[in-house]
């Protein structure tokens, strides 16, 4: 099955994560969205690139001796090699990450038709990560107000004036934006972000509404 | 001070530019010899600016220090894993040192290092133009955009690849409104994104 996700991130987000300048929360939704689209993985290259130029173009500082090596030593890998993560939730290296990997997801039931698993961000990093799992029918959580908000899909489809979201698909808004989005009948797993602290208290009022009809 | 951020350095362009064919070769030896004197070399090129870039985020005269070790030491570890169909080599050299400095100095893990092999991994039935063009055709055009980038967009992709700074921090460092930030940073982007849709 080929994912190909027709909601990205805005191009200013997209950027600032090549540069290395999104919030922990932030880069983690757009990781993920990177490992499902292809287009932005092609354009992630570019935007790499556009970093090695700038990096070749940086100024050459002096180097204390203590910089530089003889030979360096083996060992102490840290960065991570990516797997393919085919019809899986999320990558393994996420999973891992957030201690997820060990056992079967936990949910935590927040409120009626909605469960949760909130992820536990580097000591001292702002915003907000969490996992949630909606019912279908159910509004989805509209918790912004302040800074900008990530909504990745990672299984199931929701509905809002801007269009469908299904897997792979992302939406990416800040406080401007209003919306009412439906999770559809297929219910919604998805992994949401917001840069700074979410409104824990509007957040559970909105999930308490029942939406009209239902 | 962003002065010095913008100005165009083209003699040390130049310098880099000769060499770039020579980047890959390096790592090429030193990933089939452990060769040390190609290690060398690539360390005499990157360790400066390596630094310079570590500095800029605000580590501190012995944190880039121990970053620049630890991403030259991840070049030496890492050389079997770069392949020049993916990238050029500062390309790949720019992401190790980005992740590095990204889980040092704000305390995350690296686990961003997810593109790329997964792309190669996830079956397609169809492969974009983009991921098409070979890899020194896209450096030359994303060399090409870097040069029309106007002054006011290279300074805010400047403040976000070299300084790493978030949006609201360019916004506060050049007292602009954080929509005037993003939108030089979209058409920066859709520059790089033209020179991506251009079929040669």
């Amino acid at each position: 099955m080929t994912v190909s996700p027709s909601k990205h991130p805005d191009d200013a987000t997209l950027m600032s994560y090549a540069a290395g300048g999104l919030s922990e929360p932030l880069a983690a939704v757009v990781a993920v969205h990177v490992v499902l689209c292809q287009r932005c993985r092609a354009e992630m290259r570019a935007l790499d690139a556009l970093g090695g130029l700038l990096l070749a173009d940086c100024p050459v500082g002096p180097l204390r001796q203590s910089t530089v090596p003889a030979r360096p030593e083996e060992g102490g890998a840290r960065l991570v090699r990516p797997e393919p993560i085919g019809e899986a939730l999320l990558p393994d290296p996420f999973l891992r990450r957030f201690g997820l990997d060990a056992k079967p997801l936990a949910w935590r039931r927040l409120a009626p038709g909605i469960r949760q698993i909130r992820l536990r961000l580097s000591g001292g990093v702002p915003g907000d990560l969490r996992l949630l799992n909606i019912a279908p029918g159910r509004a989805m959580p509209v918790h912004g107000h302040g800074g900008t908000e990530l909504t990745l899909v990672l299984s199931g489809s929701f509905h809002d004036a801007t269009g469908r979201y299904g897997r792979g698909d992302i939406q990416d808004v800040d406080d401007e934006v209003e919306h009412q989005p439906i999770v559809e009948e297929d219910g919604c797993i998805c992994l949401v972000a917001s840069e700074r602290r979410a409104r824990f208290k509007g957040l559970v009022s909105r999930l308490l509404q029942p939406l009209t009809g239902m | 001070m962003v002065q010095a951020v913008i100005r165009r350095r083209p003699r040390r362009e130049a310098a880099i530019a000769q060499s770039r064919g020579l980047m890959s070769d390096l790592l090429a030896r030193i990933a089939k010899e452990r060769d040390d004197a190609a290690f060398r070399e690539l360390f005499e090129t990157y360790a400066g600016r390596i630094r310079s870039f570590m500095l800029r985020m605000g580590a501190d005269p012995g944190v880039a220090d121990e970053l620049t070790q630890e991403t030259l030491f991840a070049v030496w570890r890492k050389a079997d894993q770069y392949s020049a169909d993916k990238g050029a080599a500062a390309t790949w050299i720019f992401t190790i040192a980005r992740n590095l400095r990204i889980d040092k100095l704000r305390r995350e893990t690296p686990w961003q290092e997810l593109p790329d092999e997964v792309a190669a991994a996830i079956p397609s039935e169809e492969v974009p133009v983009d991921e098409a063009i070979a890899s020194a055709e896209l450096q030359e055009r994303v060399r090409r955009v870097l040069a029309e980038l106007s002054r006011e967009q290279r300074e805010v992709v400047t403040l976000a690849y070299i300084d790493g700074l978030s949006h609201g921090q360019i916004a506060e460092r050049l007292s602009l409104p954080l929509g005037t930030v993003k939108s030089r940073m979209r058409l920066a982007y859709q520059k790089v994104r033209a020179a991506l849709e251009q079929i040669t």
